[in-house]
This record gives structure tokens, C-alpha cells and sequence, in this order.
């Protein structure tokens, strides 16, 4: 039962309470780039999910051979070789979708949550634990690109998923797209903002 | 065995590059025939596209070879030679000087038997290349349609060219206004074109995406000047 619980923590703890983008803040450099549509930002969220979940189980299954002082080349040549691969087979089976992915698959490799997660996590536990930390994490990431991006497209162009939402009759009265929101600097802001309110929310995470 | 040892370190990674190299090759090379065939067929999906044709994944080859009659390639002179125009890499083409370009060129044939010049672009953005294809009238001069896709230009600012919004401006505009051939210009909204030639509106917060289109148009199209100025007089005859 102890067992289960935990690792049952491992795959909720990163969604909240230790969420890499908004508590650690990890991974803000994507979080900014990819977050003006909807669509994009789900896209990225599950592509991460998949390889930080088969990245933490390949390094977990090889961390007792690491050798010490290679062991961020090491992460990084499995994490790369992950990508391309996973990029290879999006353009032989899934050619729609590798187009979309194009530059986000690259951005996968510097992602900071992945290295962060290898070295913290996947070196020290076992595969298993290491597979729901790599989930937990990604969904972490993909939930606040999510909220994120909802922000920046509603306000940003007034389209959901590339699907007009805010009615013409507003246009025709005046109301008008928020031009900044789609800059990435507005993603910052937002993201800050789901910080406030989430710490506000979990007054032990306050410093 | 000493993990901390220089030989286990070097010994290490030397296999771990060896196994993780063999994976990457072994995919590459098993996959790239599929590869190829989707390149392919999204390539013809993209000419089809700038004739305002949909083609389904499954049938992208047979609808291609439906439409596109003829396939020719353009010598700067403005001749138009019979050729695999399909083949033809428009990437390093535009990158020679005008006078050493073979550009290819594909005439469509609408189901109301109109006929339309397809030409393909080639430029570049402000992360990685931009790519399109313009259908142009029989008359040699005014655009049917537009089709413009790029590699990795920032989602919701440069991307944008891809969309509708930017790619249907350009139909109706023309290459030639008071008689001489003036490639059509993307400009910021509000300004006006400085010799009086067809405009577009710019993207907002994508400028060097969208110079890089208007730079694409004037680089590429260029090579055409010719060709399109013979089309444009046979068929004011």
C-alpha cells in the first residue's frame, strides 16, 4: 500500500505541488514560444510526455553503468537520439503531424525538465517510479502550456483551437483582438499570474 | 570494474555512440522510402493547394496527374522546355543568378478547362526557409491562387503565412500593372507601395517573415519576368 502511494505522489506531485514550470519553473523558454495557439501547445505537451516518460526509463535502466563525470552526456545522447527517432517516425507514418512538430521536436532536446527529471529522478529510482515521474512531469508541462495558451489564443486572435469563438457583432462594436497577447512577452505575464494565484492557493509553496 | 576509470569512461561512451548511432541509421534507412513518398505527395498536395484543390491523402498521386497537365522548365530567356519540372530542386535554382536559372513550371487544367501557370518559390524566413507555390491566369498576369508554407516560423506570428487569411490576399492582385512587370509587395498595413505595384498586408509581429515573403516573390518570380511577359502578349493577340 506504502509503496503504491508513492508512487501514486510521484505521478500527481509534479501536476501541482510541484509543478516543474510553475514551481520549479523549468522549461520556460518552450513555454513562451509554443503558447500562441492552442493546438501547437498540445501538441508539444503530449510529444513531451512521450519522450521524458521513455527518457527516464532508458536512464534508469542503464544509471548503475553511468559513469559519474559523463553522466549529462550520456543523458543528453539518449535524449537526442530519442527525438530524432521519434521524429523519424512521425515523417514516415505520421507526415501531418511531424510538419506541425517540426521545430517543437527540436525544442524537446533543450527542454530543461528533461535534464532536470533524468538527473534528479530517473538517476536514483527505479524504471517503474521513473515512467509515472516522466508522465507526471509532462503533464505538469502540458497543463500549464494548456492554460496558457488558452489566454493568449482567446484573447490573443479570439479563435479556440483555430475556431472563431468570439462572435463578429463584438468586432463590429468596437471590441478588438489583444495584439500583445500574441507576443511572448504576454506569456510570461500569464504564466506569472497562474503562479500568484496557484501559490496564493498553497501557502507552503510562499517564500 | 572501476566506474570512475578513464578506460570505463572512454569504453562506455564509445558503445553507448556506437548502439545509439546504429538506431538512428538503421531508422533513417528503413524509413526513408516513406519518407520520400510523403515528401512527395505533400508536395503535390502544396501545388494542388494553389489551384484551390484539396487532394486526400490517398489519392494525392492520381488527382495530381488529373489536374496538372503539362510540366515545363523555364530558361531565363523565357522559353519553355518540356521536363520533369517535378524534380527540379527550386531551392538551389533561386540561389543562381537570373540569367543561369532552369525554374520549373506546371500548367494546370481545370475541371472548367481554364488553364493556369503554377510556379513554385523558394525563400527564406527569419528561423529557416519559406516555401510557396502562386497559380497565375492564362492572361500571364493575375493570380488565381496562393499556397505558402515555411519550416519553423514562430507559431502565431510568422506561421501565419500559411493561413488563408494571408494566402488569399493574393488573389486577383497582378504581376503587371501599366505594363510593366512589377512583383506584388507585403507591406506593413497603413503604408503604400512605392511604384504603384499590387500589394498585401503584412503580418503583424511576423515583419521578417513576411519580408522574407515579399522577398521570395520578387527573387523568384523574376526568373518568370519573360515567360510571363510572352504569355501575357500571345494571348493579347
Amino acid at each position: 500500500m506504502a509503496i503504491q502511494n508513492k508512487n501514486l505522489l510521484t505521478l500527481f506531485n509534479p501536476v501541482s505541488k510541484d509543478n516543474p514550470v510553475i514551481v520549479q519553473i523549468l522549461g520556460i523558454c518552450s513555454c513562451l514560444a509554443v503558447t500562441a495557439k492552442l493546438e501547437p501547445a498540445c501538441v508539444m505537451g503530449v510529444s513531451v510526455i512521450a519522450v521524458l516518460a521513455f527518457a527516464n526509463v532508458i536512464i534508469s535502466l542503464i544509471r548503475k553503468t553511468i559513469p559519474t563525470n559523463i553522466r549529462i552526456i550520456v543523458q543528453l545522447v539518449v535524449v537526442a537520439g530519442l527525438v530524432v527517432i521519434v521524429n523519424q517516425l512521425l515523417t514516415a507514418y505520421q507526415y501531418d503531424v511531424s510538419k506541425q512538430l517540426s521545430v517543437f521536436v527540436s525544442l524537446i532536446v533543450t527542454n530543461c525538465i528533461l535534464m532536470g527529471r533524468l538527473e534528479a529522478f530517473a538517476m536514483a529510482n527505479k524504471p517503474w517510479p521513473s515512467f509515472l515521474d516522466g508522465i507526471g512531469n509532462g503533464i505538469g508541462y502540458a497543463l500549464i502550456l494548456i492554460i496558457v495558451a488558452f489566454f493568449r489564443e482567446l484573447l490573443g486572435s479570439g479563435t479556440l483551437w483555430g475556431v472563431q469563438v468570439i462572435p463578429q457583432i463584438w468586432y463590429d462594436h468596437g471590441y478588438a483582438n489583444n495584439g500583445l497577447m500574441i507576443l511572448p512577452p504576454m506569456a510570461l505575464i500569464v504564466t506569472g499570474c497562474i503562479i500568484w494565484i496557484h501559490r496564493s492557493y498553497n501557502k507552503d509553496l510562499q517564500e | 570494474m572501476n566506474k570512475q576509470s578513464n578506460l570505463y569512461t572512454i569504453i562506455y561512451i564509445v558503445i553507448l555512440v556506437a548502439v545509439v548511432g546504429a538506431a538512428l541509421s538503421i531508422t533513417a534507412l528503413s524509413l526513408k522510402p516513406l519518407q520520400t513518398d510523403n515528401a512527395n505527395a505533400d508536395k503535390m498536395k502544396q501545388i494542388l493547394a494553389s489551384v484551390h484543390i484539396v487532394a486526400e491523402n490517398s489519392d494525392v498521386k492520381s488527382t495530381f496527374n488529373q489536374y496538372i497537365k503539362e510540366q515545363y522548365i523555364i530558361n531565363p530567356a523565357g522559353t519553355a522546355t518540356p521536363g520533369n519540372a517535378f524534380e527540379i530542386n527550386v531551392a538551389q535554382q533561386v540561389k543562381l543568378p537570373i540569367e543561369k536559372r532552369q525554374m520549373p513550371l506546371y500548367v494546370c487544367e481545370l475541371q472548367n478547362g481554364e488553364t493556369k501557370y503554377i510556379i513554385p518559390m523558394y525563400g527564406g524566413g527569419l528561423w529557416g526557409p519559406i516555401w510557396g507555390y502562386v497559380s497565375i491566369d492564362a492572361n500571364g498576369s493575375t493570380v488565381y491562387g496562393a499556397y505558402f508554407a515555411h519550416q519553423g516560423e514562430t507559431p502565431g506570428l510568422g506561421a501565419e503565412i500559411e493561413k488563408p487569411a494571408f494566402s488569399t490576399q493574393f488573389e486577383g492582385k497582378n504581376f503587371f500593372k501599366d505594363n510593366r512587370f512589377q512583383p506584388i509587395s507585403v507591406l506593413k498595413a497603413g503604408t503604400k507601395p512605392y511604384a504603384g505595384e499590387d500589394y498585401v498586408d503584412a503580418i503583424s509581429g511576423g515583419t521578417i517573415t513576411s519580408k522574407g515573403v515579399e522577398s521570395m516573390i520578387n527573387n523568384t518570380i523574376t526568373g518568370y519576368e519573360k515567360f510571363l511577359e510572352s504569355v501575357k502578349s500571345t494571348k493579347q493577340q
